[in-house]
């Protein structure tokens, strides 16, 4: 029963603590047990054992008096570790931030903790969110719970992967990743969950330390779409600290039992595009079975054509790459960060924090950024990727005449092997983010939504992507897909 | 053989432009100087965080977690200053920018926690404006003349913080970090250090007019960067140094002036003037060298995409961060203004206004006296710009030191009365300026200081001094007209300092013409 309990999902468990059936301290008591059991999956940097007991004691009280604070109360929530808690170490997964602990919450975790939810943990992620693998950490690489083998282990995607399988394993009922480029449904892809990119501006990103301040989202993980929904309801809406978050009022999703939803009508488009070159016939299969499958239910399933598409990924890495070096002026080591034992100039003292506190990675993105802002590579670069983000962002604006919804393959491949990827690592990183980054360019929400097992026993998804806000029929129609596939949770062999 | 050829060559060529330059050497040197101001805006709070910017709070106390750059910290706008901007813009004539947009300016410096300055790089508040003044130094201007320069933008961006450097260790003061600044960039229309500091003078008395800038020059409030060149007319701009950083009025006319003598005696020398940022030091009154940016920075200038486009409701466009139209109805008289005002109206001569509006304290203190009672306004202005100015500087006083301004009013009031004559107005002045707290009157009456303009009694006087003095009685009726001011003289004194003098010079004439 109580292992259960933590498979089953977040209106169970809430119900269940209502009645009095599980206390709050039992939950997340078996949620920090059950992460104890699964740490060599490598999901969590930091576990948060004592604050997240003395949250469920609060909870608990609360409980007693029949006065839960909202849907979300009690429940076990995991946060990547490049949301900013307060005296919660928060380290990006980089030596540069291994002991920086925040005098302040993430309006995220704010809204989470103010709403009830505990935090039993900080989860693994590529260093300062730059990958899409989660094996670029400090603290060492996450891995895939399908399929495990622990010296050939698939990859858990990224750069959430640490919230994704946290999540997977059932440490947790969801969740908080950050999506810049896929970031949130690339691993929710590969771990076979449901992945949510929300509109640009729809949740705050204060306190999330930031990638591409033009593209970040906090994005969500959680097993089921009802799940997600929930944890959107609490986190979404305008944040007066966040000058690029909406003012307009966000009205609570509440989506209808999927055997009571019709999607008879509904204008999905399959951008032909999306059929690149390195897409594996087992999720271009899977892309088509779903097409046929919402056909068949009634929607009106049209090819589209979005033509700037192939331009999309090298752009987005140009910007990428821009904002990355700007954001990452401000790891000097002076004010906090890593200090290096140096102190023969300024100039040598920043130099050598940043030499040993960022990775390869990290490193490479600021050289390439800081030249493409060069006088002299500007135009060349920065202004040429600007103008095609806005033909990128116009192709979505015309796809909105003519269909409600896309749908697209999540992720070109089912999850890599580790070594497999270590080996192919360039084609991979130049790859992955085909189909999901434009979501983040337009701004446009996404989510991924995972649908079967490959033959090698590796979960497949598919995208959906809608125009913005548009939340509600995305995630209707997520769970509308959710219902008639019936993913195999927990079905892998551990 | 080619390289004597073209040693040859070069020799001749070195003559025929010795020559040339001899020539040329008689044509005047022209100096182009260009201001830049950095003016911080009045405002409670920072550019983008909840931070106070109160002057002289004890270090790092004035720091919000934005202001030290901790990750995941966004900057949120500060509308007063934005309203700030808006307005001066438009009180110097600026077109308004509907929408406009933040930048990131990139460098390195410890006192820089971000790693870039946020600045407004690609599309500015405000372009296109410019500030008309009135020049006049006194002794160095024999009459004043009007000067207008162009405003090439004002922008809005964040101050940095401040390098705090001992022997062996530097330290960092944030408090400074990201107070708002509006950057005002001048056109190179000026000629010289008195144009200069004529225009921040006026700057100043408008920003304090409108009251977006405090100008406390001393407390860094206001800062200017001066881009000085020299060529010769019909020849293309000289290379340009800039002297940064300049903190007084004075300091901007000193240092411009400097800098352009610097830069003839070089070019006169054969010497080049060097592209490089000088330092002006208010000790020795002279430029110095900073230290070299070793490369020609690159700012990577990036759009600051945390902050979105702002926009300003002006006209027909109703939505944005400010109303510019409702802005500009809220512009005070501006010194210009004022300073037209005082003449027409007062009768004040164009250099009493123009002096009296560059001391906005004293410009007070005229007004208040001369709005609260009838009064010569002319011989008010003239009190307060002599009487009153000498004392100030002989006592080491401010003209807002003054504690009373009304009893200067008061004591005006006595001496158009002929109640007190001039030399007694003086001994008032003393009095409250060194901290007499009664009024004038009062003083008057207790130390007896009245003016005598009784008839009977300054006849009496005149009687006793041609008595006494009867040397210069009779060299006076011998011709010798001086003796007349030793006699006069002698009635100041034996009146104590009290006799009607007007009365007393043409009753002693009198008495001796008709003796």
């Amino acid at each position: 029963m109580m292992d259960k309990l933590l498979k089953t999902n977040i209106k169970i468990v809430t119900r269940l603590l209502f009645e009095g059936i599980v206390k709050p301290t039992e939950l997340v008591n078996l949620s920090l047990k059950k992460i104890a059991e699964e740490k060599h999956f490598n999901a969590f940097i930091t576990v948060t054992s004592k604050e997240a007991k003395f949250l469920a004691e609060k909870c608990e009280k609360r409980y007693l008096e029949k006065k839960p604070v909202s849907d979300l109360d009690g429940v076990p929530i995991a946060i990547k570790d490049n949301f900013c808690t307060e005296n919660i170490k928060t380290t990006c997964a980089s030596k540069m931030l291994e002991n920086f602990v925040p005098a302040y919450n993430a309006t995220v975790c704010q809204r989470l903790l103010d709403a009830g939810a505990v935090l039993v943990g900080k989860t693994n992620l590529d260093q300062f969110a730059m990958g899409s693998a989660t094996i670029d950490s400090s603290h060492g690489p996450t891995k895939n719970i399908w399929k495990f083998d622990n010296e050939n282990f698939y990859i858990a995607g990224g750069s959430s992967g640490g919230s994704a399988v946290a999540v997977a394993t059932g440490t947790c009922f969801a969740a908080i990743g950050s999506d810049t480029g896929g970031s949130t449904r690339n691993p929710a892809s590969y771990c076979g969950l449901v992945g949510l990119k929300p509109t640009y501006g729809l949740v705050s990103r204060l306190g999330l330390i930031p990638l591409v301040n033009s593209m970040d989202v906090p994005g969500i993980l959680a097993r089921t779409v009802d799940d997600v929904v929930s944890v959107l309801n609490v986190i979404a809406g305008y944040d007066e600290k966040d000058s690029t978050s909406r003012s307009k009022p966000f009205r609570k999703i509440r989506l209808p039992p999927a055997s009571k939803m019709s999607i008879k009508g509904l204008k999905i488009g399959i951008p032909v595009e999306y059929n690149c070159e390195y897409l594996s016939q087992e999720v271009a299969d899977t892309w088509n079975d779903i097409a046929t499958m919402l056909k068949n239910e009634g929607a009106i399933v049209k090819q589209v054509s979005m033509p700037n598409t192939e331009y999309s990924i090298v752009c987005y890495s140009i910007l990428n790459q821009c904002e990355v070096a700007s954001n990452m002026a401000r790891y000097d080591g002076i004010e906090y960060g890593f200090r290096a034992d140096e102190d023969s100039s300024t100039e040598k003292l920043y130099a050598t924090n940043r030499k040993i506190g960022f990775n390869e990675v990290v490193k490479s993105r600021i050289l390439c950024g800081n030249y493409f802002l060069l006088t002299r590579n500007y135009d060349k670069y920065f202004t040429k990727a600007l103008k095609t983000r806005r033909l990128i962002s116009n192709d979505f604006d015309n796809v909105w005449d003519e269909v409600s919804l896309l749908l697209t393959p999540t992720t070109l491949t089912e999850a890599p092997l580790y070594k497999d990827y270590l080996q192919k690592a360039n084609h991979y990183k130049l790859n992955e983010d085909y189909c999901t980054q434009a979501a983040n360019m337009a701004g446009i929400p996404a989510v991924s939504v995972p649908i079967k097992l490959s033959k090698n026993g590796l979960p497949l998804s598919v995208q959906l992507m809608g125009k913005n806000l548009s939340e509600p029929v995305l995630l209707a129609v997520a769970k509308y897909i959710e219902n008639i596939v019936k993913f195999p949770h927990f079905q892998y062999e551990t | 053989m080619v390289l004597e050829n073209s040693y040859k060559s070069l020799t001749k060529f070195r003559i025929l432009y010795r020559r040339l330059s001899q020539v040329s050497n008689k044509v005047k040197w022209e100096s182009v100087v260009g201001l830049e101001v950095h003016a911080q805006i009045n405002s409670e709070s920072k550019l983008f965080s909840r931070a106070s910017t109160k002057f002289s709070s004890p270090v790092n106390t004035n720091v919000a977690l934005f202001d030290c750059s901790i990750p995941g910290t966004l900057p949120i706008l500060n509308k007063r200053c934005v309203e700030a901007g808006v307005l001066t813009a438009l009180t110097l004539n600026c077109r308004i920018n509907p929408v406009s947009h933040f930048d990131r300016k990139h460098y390195f410096y410890a006192d820089l926690p971000m790693g870039y300055q946020i600045t407004q790089q690609r599309a500015p508040l405000a372009n296109d404006g410019y500030l008309e003044f009135q020049v006049f130094t006194p002794g160095f201007h024999k009459t004043p003349y009007t000067k207008k320069v162009k405003i090439k933008q004002l922008q809005l961006e964040q101050d940095s913080g401040k390098s705090l450097h001992d022997e062996n260790r530097s330290l960092v003061d944030l408090n400074r970090a990201g107070v708002p600044l509006m950057e005002l960039v001048f056109d190179p229309d000026l000629k010289d250090g008195e144009e200069a500091a004529a225009l921040v003078k006026e700057l100043v008395s408008i920003l304090q007019r409108i009251n977006t800038c405090s100008c406390k020059m001393e407390e860094g409030a206001l800062r200017v960067d001066a881009n000085i060149s020299i060529h010769k007319a019909s020849e293309p701009l000289g290379i340009r140094t800039e002297i940064k950083n300049i903190g007084s009025v004075r300091g901007v006319a000193g240092a411009v002036a400097y800098e352009i003598k610097r830069q003839i005696k070089l070019k006169e020398a054969g010497k080049p003037v060097l592209n490089e940022t000088r330092a002006w030091d208010a000790v020795t009154k002279s430029t110095v060298a900073m230290r070299d940016k070793e490369v020609q920075q690159d700012y990577r200038y990036m759009p600051e995409t945390n902050l979105p486009p702002l926009h300003i409701a002006i006209g027909p466009i109703t939505v944005g961060c400010v109303n510019a139209d409702k802005l500009k109805a809220s512009i005070p008289e501006l010194p210009e203004q004022t300073r037209r005002r005082l003449r027409d109206d007062k009768g004040l001569t164009l250099e009493q206004s123009i002096i009296l509006v560059n001391d906005a304290p004293l410009l007070k203190i005229f007004e208040e006296i001369v709005n609260s009672r009838k009064i010569n306004c002319k011989m008010v202005a003239n009190f307060l710009i002599n009487e009153v100015n000498t004392l100030l500087n002989k006592n080491e006083m401010e003209s807002d030191d003054i504690e009373h301004p009304q009893y200067i009013g008061d004591i005006l009031e006595l001496l158009e009365k002929e109640e007190i004559n001039r030399n007694t107005a003086k001994v008032l002045l003393e009095e409250i300026f060194s901290g007499n707290q009664k009024s004038p009157s009062e003083i008057v009456n207790e130390k007896k200081l009245f003016q005598i303009n009784d008839d009977d009694e300054l006849k009496k006087l005149c009687e006793d001094v041609i008595k006494e003095l009867e040397k210069a009685v009779r060299d006076y009726k011998s011709g010798k007209t001086k003796a007349f001011k030793a006699l006069l003289g002698a009635v100041v004194s034996k009146s104590n300092n009290r006799a009607n003098m007007r009365k007393c010079a043409g009753i002693l004439k009198d008495m001796l013409d008709n003796k």
